[in-house]
């Protein structure tokens, strides 16, 4: 009786899952489709260890119905490389800057991040801070995290004015 | 996966209140930034739920022929903040609700879902009451409106009978116009906290900005519902600005409050924001309105 299909935009490709109505958007994307980046953290919106931009905005997908993501466009970080095996600039200055350690929460931060990285507006540190505001980081005491996102927007406004 | 026993699912308002009629005990699911994390934790095993999130009929904000600001209830946290007609008439309220939880909560909580709720930290609140909000609840049987100042009835308690859906939440041509206001919330966190006290003030100056015509202050986590302070209000009305104002302004919303001690502050400390924030939230706000302070 729980049982339904979910249609949707995953990573560009579209996808339809057969899913039990109860599910989470966090459980379909993890359990379903294997996307692994997904991480069941604190489930209750606390921690931004599942987020994924739904139609270019961050959620948190453990307190998002998988229901409500019929004919919605999701990004993973599963999806912010488009060649195989690479990885992109955002993911590469965590590993530069040092923004990663036990690794958990990263890529919800990533994902957190999308949107700053993506806006011609300058982001400040502060501003940085409160658009992570919703993830919590255990290890690294978020310094390098801002500046691995600093950079990385610097460097894709660069681009962008080439 | 969450342990919810039924979930309805309507196409529209209407079908969603016959749902709601013909199961009164089923909760309406909005956002669910505070429905889904109960049923996380277990205090709602086994619910019936009415999901009317994906119901577009009851989101967005218009500013209507009448010059009054409707805000419809599913509109999130961040859409509220980011309406041109909110960030040109009523900018306060944007600042208030983006200082709830981070940026992933502020784009699946809902402003009904916040007042609906009904519990005395609301960031949505204080700034609402002080606008002279009017509600306007649909069932079944028809619409009613209802002056928000009379919504809350106790702690988590509002005016809605089981039949009932908030549809609308109207701010009045004469409530915003001319008015400037202040949002200050006191949390232990700059993000992804209740407030431990919220302050939401705005005024109305005379035309050469030295008298306030009105002054509006509501308090959030002051009482066990957010509450406006009538006698400060009172006193500020027609007055000139001056530090003593602003002194006496602070004082007098310590007769209108009754805080209460938690394990996020106690009452004594409670009492002693109430009167800073009133006074740093009023200065600020106759500061928008354009006005000065001697100090």
């Amino acid at each position: 009786m729980y049982n339904r299909s979910v249609s949707c935009t995953v990573n560009g490709i579209e996808r339809t899952y057969l899913i039990d109505l109860r599910s989470s958007l966090s459980d379909m994307l993890r359990g379903k489709a294997g996307l692994d980046s997904i991480k069941h953290g604190c489930d209750v919106g606390e921690c931004g260890a599942c987020t994924v931009l739904i139609d270019g905005k961050p959620f948190n997908s453990c307190i998002y119905l998988a229901i409500w993501a019929e004919g919605k466009t999701i990004l993973t970080l599963e999806g912010l490389s488009t060649t195989k095996g690479a990885i992109s600039d955002i993911q590469q200055a965590f590993i530069d800057e040092g923004a990663v350690q036990c690794g958990f929460c990263t890529p919800g931060f990533i994902m957190a991040s999308i949107p700053i990285i993506e806006s011609d507006t300058v982001a400040t540190r502060d501003d940085i801070k409160r658009q992570i505001a919703g993830n919590l980081c255990r290890c690294t005491g978020y310094e390098h995290i801002v500046d691995a996102i600093e950079k990385t927007q610097k460097k894709r406004i660069e681009e962008r004015q080439r | 996966m969450y342990n919810f026993k039924t979930l309805y699912e309507p196409a529209s308002v209407a079908e969603a209140l016959t749902l709601k009629a013909a199961h009164p005990e089923a909760l309406f699911l909005a956002g669910g930034s505070d429905i889904l994390i109960k049923i996380r934790e277990g205090r709602l095993d086994g619910v019936d739920l009415i999901n009317i999130y994906m119901l577009d009929e009851l989101r967005g904000i218009c500013l209507e022929d009448d010059g009054s600001i409707l805000i419809r209830p599913l509109t999130s946290f961040t859409d509220v903040a980011m309406h041109p007609v909110i960030k040109a008439h009523l900018p306060v309220l944007g600042e208030a609700v983006n200082t709830i939880g981070g940026p992933q909560v502020r784009n699946i909580g809902t402003i009904g879902g916040n007042i609906c709720n009904g519990v005395p930290s609301a960031d949505s609140a204080t700034t609402l009451k002080t606008y002279d909000a009017v509600l306007e609840i649909v069932s079944a049987e028809g619409t009613r409106t209802l002056p928000y100042a009379d919504f809350n009835t106790g702690f988590g308690k509002v005016d809605l009978s089981p039949t009932e859906l908030l549809a609308g939440i109207r701010i009045p041509k004469a409530s915003w116009e001319g008015f400037f206001g202040h949002y200050i919330k006191y949390s232990m966190r700059k993000a992804m906290d209740i407030a431990t006290l919220g302050c939401s003030v705005n005024v109305k100056l005379s035309e050469d900005k030295t008298m306030i015509q009105q002054l509006r202050i509501a308090f959030g986590v002051a009482a066990p519902i957010p509450i406006r302070s009538p006698k400060a209000e009172e006193l500020a009305k027609g007055k000139k600005i001056t530090k003593a104002l602003i002194d006496q302004i602070g004082e007098a919303v310590l007769e209108d409050v009754n805080p209460r001690s938690s394990w996020r502050a106690s009452k004594e400390f409670r009492l002693q924001l109430i009167e800073e924030l009133a006074k740093r939230a009023s200065v600020e706000a106759i500061k928008k309105a354009g006005g000065t302070i001697d100090v």
